[in-house]
């Protein structure tokens, strides 16, 4: 009887399998342009996986409310990832071919970025990466599907020494300095560092490599190492739950929360909200925005979605640090494919490849960014063949207890450093991977 | 009625020692055969074979390897995910400091140069036996996790620790399409596969086996521990570097160490122990069982809902779908202990009897 029952349910979820396996995409309409979502709102980063995916999913919501991309609504998916990289994977093949196409991925992880890094290309769909990814891919001459618009990880390491020269009074004032770098030990930890070893060796201060373990809970060796070693600055290369410990564990040992500098992913409100007072005076450096509650786009979003009972997430996270930077992203896809629009025909759905064309060709100007309820939390983006970011200015934010407040002008990172070592890390992949550069007629179409 | 052998005779000593002794069996396996390289590749769309056949293939292949070690030689190891991360690193080593070297032939190395480190690390099973063994396993992981995070020349001085492999060529032919690699992983899985399942028949995996079941009495009727010991140790880490070496090139393209961490030794000895200790056929169950079921479950659910009107985030059916595994493990291991294999053998014996049990 058992084994019977057994079987059967074996026969069950056989036939289940089939059907869902097999669903037809057949209901791919005319005027819908699919978004996949890979967000993670379960697992070790889900306290600030969720905001981000929220925001994302709210401006694409906001775009519909206001009559669509020329009149193409959007549809999206989503499709849990939980940070794991297999499992983006399948995601990513799950939703690439659905609803007719995927017009891009935005994976926001860096494990996931590597892999479909290798994918993307031969399913031409174009690859968001929005401040994350690899720092290389800057190079659109190699990577011509990657867009790690505003800024890479190699952006903010130069922002964040520049900060550090201008509080000690001149770059050249770094010499002798100790800074430590505690890092995620991953793809994404590891980013930072050649560009730091480039900037340590021009201005003669000292790097020291503190990795942690993903996901970072168990610090106090790394923080034991600090006291020992009592660096001048600590740059904090965390995410998720590894920077409210890496800042209770600076309170712990009593290292200067001043002196401290996150990354823009260490910098958001989950990050410092369990700490509180203790976390006063941290700073994190970000991708031009901070938390952005009186925006437009934020009072846009509160009308036209969340007014109307459609919000995705909790009302009070709008506007906060992550949520800005999903919406951002979100936008960034929705104006690559208007640009693709303007040339390939307005009110058309467009491929990935078309997709490619207006994300490479990205111009948005302050008139539309004022006008899309952007202005002031970002600066105009455009992107060419040769440089996929568009943007490579920062600003550094800091904590006062409460909330977080801009603390420094806006910094710009100096290509005069990055270029030379983007073209060099991106003709390594180019070298491994046996790929040639593109040719400037490639460029053009 | 349709699976009975009555009226085959074996004549011979060579029918009477075949794989499959039993006409049926033999047709069965011939019709899967033909499935898997005929009709699969025919009828599969490209998500089938990247997100379900392909990971599934190798993960088995992969438990194949782990099986031998813990089911036939009863030597509970821990260290897989490292065994396939040195298979993987290995393979990328000679396939980037050697020009012009067959991916083959890198891929076989990687499986040699993940042997020896398995037969290093499985020196301490020569004193230390069960879980304190699985513990000494551990150390493999935790080790092997660290040199390839640290040490520049493994990754050859990649900034961010991550490598990727140019494209995969065999024989002049590209493994590019989901066919071609889903072909190449099935080559590799059914070689081994075979070769897995003669040794086990053979003299050494009777070796194995006695050692598995009572060492002191192996080594009274004259079988020398360290020799089955290391031998297992060997073999499985080959078939499990391999596998590493497959994930890596064929599967991900691109990898880091966090994609054979210690989570990827937790899920590989689950396969093996709930498809079956010392069972191949249980290596396969269990990787389909561990692979294809939060897949399954994960598009299943939000189908069921909207069916009764109910509308899941994503994040509700990730959780779901959690416990739902969780329960689904605890409830096989209930029914039959020996894994998801003794539920197939005995399904087996049913079917001889029916439709006319005794």
């Amino acid at each position: 009887m058992k084994l019977k029952s057994l079987a059967l349910a074996a026969a069950l979820s056989a036939v289940a399998l089939s059907t869902v396996l097999t669903a037809p995409a057949a209901y791919a309409q005319a005027k819908e342009q699919f978004f996949p979502l890979l967000p993670y709102r379960t697992g070790p980063f889900a306290p600030n996986g969720v905001p981000w995916a929220n925001g994302f999913a709210d401006y694409l919501k906001l775009v519909n409310a206001q009559g669509g991309m020329n009149g193409v609504k959007i549809i999206f998916e989503e499709c849990e990832t939980g940070y794991l990289t297999d499992k983006g994977v399948e995601c990513y093949e799950r939703l690439k071919g659905k609803h007719g196409g995927a017009t891009m991925f935005q994976p926001l992880s860096t494990g996931i970025t590597f892999a479909l890094t290798e994918k993307a290309p031969a399913d031409k769909i174009p690859l968001i990466t929005a401040g994350y990814g690899r720092s290389e891919s800057q190079d659109g001459g190699v990577f011509k599907w990657n867009f790690p618009l505003m800024g890479t990880y190699w952006v903010a390491a130069d922002a964040l020494t520049q900060v550090i020269g201008k509080k000690e009074g001149g770059l050249d004032k770094l010499k002798g300095k100790k800074i430590a770098l505690v890092y995620h030990d991953s793809p994404y930890g590891k980013e930072p560092i050649p560009l730091l070893q480039e900037r340590s060796k021009m201005h003669g201060f000292e790097l020291q490599l503190l990795p942690v373990t993903s996901p970072g809970v168990e610090q106090k060796s790394t923080w034991l190492q600090i006291r020992q070693s009592k660096p001048d600055y600590v740059l904090l290369w965390g995410w998720g739950v590894m920077n409210s410990t890496a800042l209770k564990e600076a309170v712990a040992t009593g290292y200067p929360r001043e002196k401290m500098y996150g990354v823009w992913w260490s910098g958001a409100e989950p990050d410092v909200k369990d700490v509180g007072d203790g976390a006063k005076g941290y700073n994190a450096v970000t991708m031009q925005h901070g938390a952005e509650p009186n925006s437009k786009i934020v009072k846009d979003i509160l009308a036209l979605v969340h007014g109307k009972g459609q919000g995705t997430g909790p009302k009070e996270e709008v506007g906060s640090v992550l949520y800005m930077r999903g919406a951002i992203s979100a936008m960034l896809g929705v104006e690559g494919v208007k640009r693709a629009q303007e040339r390939f025909g307005k009110g058309k759905v467009m491929t990935g490849e078309q997709t490619r064309w207006g994300l490479e060709n990205l111009a948005l100007d302050q008139k539309k960014l004022d006008a899309l309820g952007f202005a002031g939390v970002m600066r105009p983006v455009s992107t060419s063949c040769v440089d996929h970011v568009g943007a490579n200015w920062a600003r550094v934010h800091t904590w006062d207890g409460a909330k977080w407040s801009f603390t420094s002008d806006w910094l710009q990172a100096d290509e005069q450093i990055i270029k030379p070592m983007v073209k060099a890390a991106a003709d390594k992949y180019a070298a491994e991977k046996k790929l040639t550069r593109r040719t400037p007629e490639d460029c053009q179409s | 009625m349709l699976y009975r052998e009555n009226g085959q005779f074996k004549t011979s000593y060579s029918a009477d020692q075949q794989i499959f002794p039993i006409l049926q069996d033999r047709i069965a396996m011939g019709l899967l055969l033909a499935v898997a390289f005929v009709a699969v590749p025919l009828l599969g769309s490209e998500y089938m074979f990247r997100a379900i056949f392909i990971p599934f293939l190798i993960l088995s292949l992969a438990a194949l390897g782990l099986n031998i070690l813990v089911g036939y030689c009863g030597q509970i190891s821990l260290g897989t995910g490292a065994f396939m991360a040195v298979g993987a690193y290995a393979a990328y080593n000679f396939q980037v400091r050697i020009e012009g070297m067959p991916v083959l032939l890198s891929m076989l190395l990687g499986g040699v140069c993940a042997t020896a480190v398995g037969v290093v690390f499985g020196i301490p099973s020569l004193r230390i036996k069960g879980l304190y063994l699985a513990v000494a396993t551990l150390a493999a992981q935790f080790f092997v996790d660290w040199a390839f995070l640290r040490i520049k020349w493994f990754t050859n001085d990649s900034a961010s620790g991550s490598v990727s492999v140019a494209n995969v060529n065999v024989f002049g032919l590209a493994i590019e399409t989901p066919v071609a690699k889903y072909l190449f992983c099935l080559s590799f899985l059914i070689v081994f596969g075979l070769l897995a399942k003669n040794l086990v028949r053979s003299h050494i995996g009777r070796e194995w086996m006695a050692i598995r079941d009572m060492d002191v009495a192996a080594a009274v009727i004259g079988i020398r521990p360290v020799h089955a010991k290391l031998s297992a140790f060997a073999v499985s880490s080959f078939i499990v570097g391999v596998a590493g070496a497959l994930w890596g090139f064929v599967y991900l393209g691109s990898w880091e160490p966090a994609a054979f961490s210690i989570d990827r030794s937790f899920q590989l000895l689950f396969m093996v122990i709930i498809g079956g200790l010392g069972s191949i056929m249980g290596s396969f169950f269990g990787a389909a069982f561990i692979v294809l079921l939060p897949i399954l479950l994960d598009q299943l659910l939000p189908a069921l809902g909207s069916l009764v009107g109910l509308d899941f985030d994503t994040a509700v059916v990730s959780h779901v779908v959690s416990m739902i595994f969780g329960a689904l493990i605890v409830f096989f291991l209930i029914a039959e202990p020996h894994g998801l294999a003794r539920l197939w053998a005995v399904a087996k014996e049913k079917l001889r009897l029916w439709p006319f049990p005794h």
